[in-house]
């Protein structure tokens, strides 16, 4: 029985030692992991962040679980995350619990449609009576004569908190689908001439249009400025006070300093 | 055994008894863990409220509700479509195989059906999704085409392997006596098959329809990306959530700690009362399948 | 007269339904299959197996996601082996107790009727929090370890059943101990049984996505594969929770379906191999 299970181990060491055997010689610098946890909606940003940060440090190995934003928040509070990600604003009881965060962009939430539907431009108050049921054939809206899907996220997402609040229609909304995450939302709303959803500005794509609102598209320029209406931060969240690691802090650094900026536009998010 | 046992067969024999042992310890823990983690919600919600509450609104900033019968009974219904949509297909395809079926053509669909069974859900999930769910929207002129009925068709798709093997394997269990019979007494091979193999192998079915049930009450990937998971009360051309897909899609995002997450952990302890009451009832039919 | 043409007609009917559903059935698997390889055959390269995905440049790569499954087979594997073939053994050759045997046996049918969402509950609560092991591999390869082991007990426990009582008894007569019996007569003899549960471990462990998805985590960046500690807490997606990952959170559907068809190719692998074990191994 023992026997069989050398040519066991045998497998599970060879490939990390052809790894190593393949990786070069590693420059003096950080050593670490940095553990991010929590919204979806940062999942590209992140992504760029990681590669272009890996490229600095090739030591520092930065992970990223995409939670949400509250369980990301916890998950700092905790101590089970080095750092948070929260695609909304800090709430009160999270800041009395010693939350401190810090901008890495800005994000528009882009409310998409189907390419194929002529409807360009919504007022807030049409998304209002749209998301809360009130209206639900697209020609009341100046569209043909089709029922709406409203596609929307699944409690507890921090873009569905953000749009919910800026648009005043907290715990209102009528959903016809609920989806697990911004790109999930888009995938949909691309495959379907019905529906229309809500994203980041940063996974919106070309497979969708997004809508002007109040007359003003989202694009990076309004969302900088502040003209597109329905917009919120992304944060990197800490335990105020908690001592971070050297590989941490440099990665804090790194994407909250200018140096990144050009990289987070890459990805569709606003830097500030 | 009366010879003086040996330290090393002593220790052989006590490694092996508790390697048997870890499967009950296995059954216990999760026993334990999931009502340990699923009371708490149950306790501060109420369980006629928990369970027959009409709305789920977990993240409610004033008023949240915690009720789970949509689910129960999309779960319900879901697991029921799935039946009658798979259970006559894969029963007849296994009567096809088991006996109608030149021997060779058998042995090919054989390891497609094994196939069939192998393909990861999400791959199933995936095709549904980009395929079932626009067609049904086309078709049947719907705002969106996630729908109960799609996960149905999902199911009945990922349940015909286990209900073909399991009917397959109890058909060709029938004495072959019983069919000569019946042939000597001038019935046709197929209504030999279908009036007298078929109720022969009565218990066999039953297994399979109990193994179906249990499969499609327990599966989630797929579902999640087809069943549009607004947790509605049921009706076939809406969008509906399950309990499995109710854990699935907020299990990511719910806080610690949280009401939300703890009555998660309570949909689980539903779900688990679910499958270990199908799982008697299979034990059940499999042991009188083997008796007759 | 009309009874016998309505009893052709029924017999024609029934016999109709009989092919229709087998051919629905092959159909079915060929739409599937068809369907998946038309849109993902395309997307399969070389680049893409062997590098990762890289935004800067726009390209894109699922090597991580590959070694994430490969460790994740190759841990569970290395626990659930002993584990479930100790286990077998116990219920053939040990077990005395009959009731003793008889829980063991109703525990390892009832963890194989436990759905995936449940035991990815019980790995986030268990591996994840309980034991401090975060989302990392080592955690969604403990959880697979509890899911699989039915599997494992249940293919061993039927070929050494298959094992003649004379073989046995020609070890024991010999003088050999129970155990030297077991280890150099029974076991080498149901090799293929237990074989046979490797690869139908392997095939469910690459086609769980449930489990994974909560206890292993979602990256699908390169981790930290040069040590086996590395390896252990490394946190990632495997092929199955990439799919998922890439189909609805990032909505690149081209890249979904050509994890798909790898999948698709790794299961008719894994079928092929489970069939061929039986054969060549059952021989000897």
């Amino acid at each position: 029985m023992k026997k069989r299970f050398f040519p066991l181990l045998a497998i599970l060491l060879i490939p990390p030692l052809l790894a190593a055997c393949g990786a070069r010689a590693m420059p003096p610098g950080l050593v670490g992991t940095v553990n991010t946890d929590g919204s979806t909606s940062m999942a590209d940003v992140m992504a760029v962040l990681q590669e272009t940060f890996r490229e600095r440090e090739p030591g520092v190995t930065v992970n990223y679980s995409g939670t949400g934003s509250g369980a990301g928040v916890e998950a700092a509070l905790a101590g089970r995350a080095d750092i948070g990600l929260s695609s909304r604003p800090l709430k009160e009881s999270e800041l009395a619990k010693g939350a401190a965060a810090r901008t890495v962009a800005l994000d528009g939430v882009a409310v998409i449609v189907h390419p194929s539907n002529p409807v360009s431009g919504l007022s807030l108050a049409q998304l209002r009576e749209i998301f809360t049921g009130q209206v639900d054939n697209w020609s009341a809206l100046g569209g043909p004569d089709a029922p709406i899907a409203v596609y929307g996220r699944e409690a507890g997402s921090g873009t569905r908190g953000a749009f919910e609040e800026l648009l005043d229609v907290t715990d209102q909304c009528a959903y016809t689908n609920e989806y697990g995450s911004s790109g999930d939302v888009v995938g949909n709303v691309s495959g379907n001439p019905n529906a229309i959803g809500y994203t980041s500005l940063a996974s919106a794509g070309e497979t969708v249009s997004a809508v002007a609102v109040e007359g003003t598209a989202c694009t990076e320029e309004t969302v900088r400025s502040g003209a597109y209406p329905i917009q919120r931060p992304f944060l990197l969240v800490t335990r105020e006070g908690a001592a971070l690691s050297p590989a941490a802090q440099a990665f804090l650094d790194y994407a909250c300093g200018g140096e990144a900026g050009p990289y987070i536009a890459r990805a569709g998010a606003v830097a500030p | 055994m009366k010879r003086r046992i040996k330290p090393a067969e002593f220790a052989m024999q006590t490694l092996f008894l508790v390697c048997g042992l870890t499967a009950i310890a296995f059954v216990l823990l999760i026993t334990v863990y999931l009502i340990l983690a699923g009371l708490p919600a149950i306790r501060e919600i109420g369980l006629t409220d928990f369970l027959l509450g009409r709305t789920w609104a977990s993240t409610h900033a004033t008023d949240p509700r915690f009720g789970i019968l949509p689910m129960i009974l999309t779960s319900v219904y879901g697991a029921a479509g799935a039946i009658v949509l798979g259970v006559p297909v894969g029963f007849f395809t296994a009567l096809f195989l088991a006996k109608a079926a030149p021997p060779r053509l058998a042995g090919l669909i054989r390891p497609a059906v094994n196939l069939l069974a192998g393909i990861p859900s999400v791959v199933y999930g995936l095709v549904g999704m980009c395929v079932l769910v626009p067609a049904l929207r086309a078709w049947l002129d719907l705002p969106a085409g996630d729908t109960l009925l799609a996960a149905m068709i999902v199911l009945a798709v990922m349940i015909l392997p286990s209900v073909i093997s399991v009917s397959d394997a109890a058909l060709a269990a029938v004495p072959r006596e019983y069919e000569e019979a019946s042939l000597a007494l001038g019935a046709t091979p197929v209504e030999t098959y279908l009036r007298v193999t078929a109720p022969a192998a009565r218990g066999g079915v039953a297994a399979a329809v109990a193994l179906g049930v249990g499969r499609a009450i327990g599966e989630a990937m797929a579902i999640l990306m087809v069943a549009g998971n607004v947790a509605n009360m049921p009706s076939l051309l809406s969008s509906v959530r399950f309990l499995t897909t109710g854990i699935a899609i907020e299990m990511n995002y719910a806080a610690p700690g949280s009401l939300q997450r703890q009555a998660l952990f309570s949909i689980g302890l539903v779900l688990f009362f679910f499958i270990m009451v199908i799982n008697i009832l299979l034990n059940l039919a499999l042991k009188r399948g083997r008796e007759g | 007269m009309d009874a016998n043409l309505s009893r052709r007609a029924w017999n024609l009917l029934a016999k109709l339904a009989l092919w229709l559903s087998a051919a629905a059935t092959c159909a079915l698997l060929l739409v599937v299959i068809g369907y998946i390889f038309l849109r993902g055959a395309p997307g399969l390269s070389w680049e893409l197996l062997t590098t990762q995905e890289s935004i800067l440049r726009g390209t894109m790569g699922i090597l991580p996601s590959i070694l994430n499954t490969l460790y994740v087979v190759l841990v569970s594997l290395a626990l659930v082996l002993p584990l479930g073939v100790g286990a077998a053994v116990y219920l053939t050759e040990y077990a005395k107790n009959r009731r003793l045997a008889w829980a063991v046996e109703f525990a390892a049918e009832t963890l194989s009727g436990i759905p995936s969402i449940l035991y990815a509950l019980v790995g986030v609560i268990l591996f994840c929090n309980a034991l401090g092991l975060q989302k990392t591999l080592l955690a969604g390869s403990l959880t697979l370890v509890i899911m699989t082991l039915p599997t494992v007990i249940r293919t061993t426990q039927e070929s050494l059943r298959t094992v003649p009582r004379s073989y046995r008894e020609g070890a024991l007569g010999l003088g050999a101990g129970k155990w030297r019996a077991i280890r150099t007569v029974v076991l080498p003899s149901s090799v293929d049984g237990i074989v046979t549960g490797c690869i139908l471990t392997v095939g469910r462990v690459v086609g769980e996505s449930a489990v994974l998805m909560y206890t292993a985590g979602l990256s699908t960046a390169m981790q930290d594969f040069s040590t086996i500690q590395g390896i252990l807490r490394a946190s990632g997606s495997t092929l199955t929770v990439a799919l998922y990952v890439y189909a609805k959170e990032r909505a690149d559907f081209a890249i979904a379906f050509t994890i798909a068809t790898l999948l698709l190719l790794l299961t008719g692998l894994i079928h092929l191999a489970a069939y061929l074990a039986g054969r060549l191994l059952r021989r000897r």
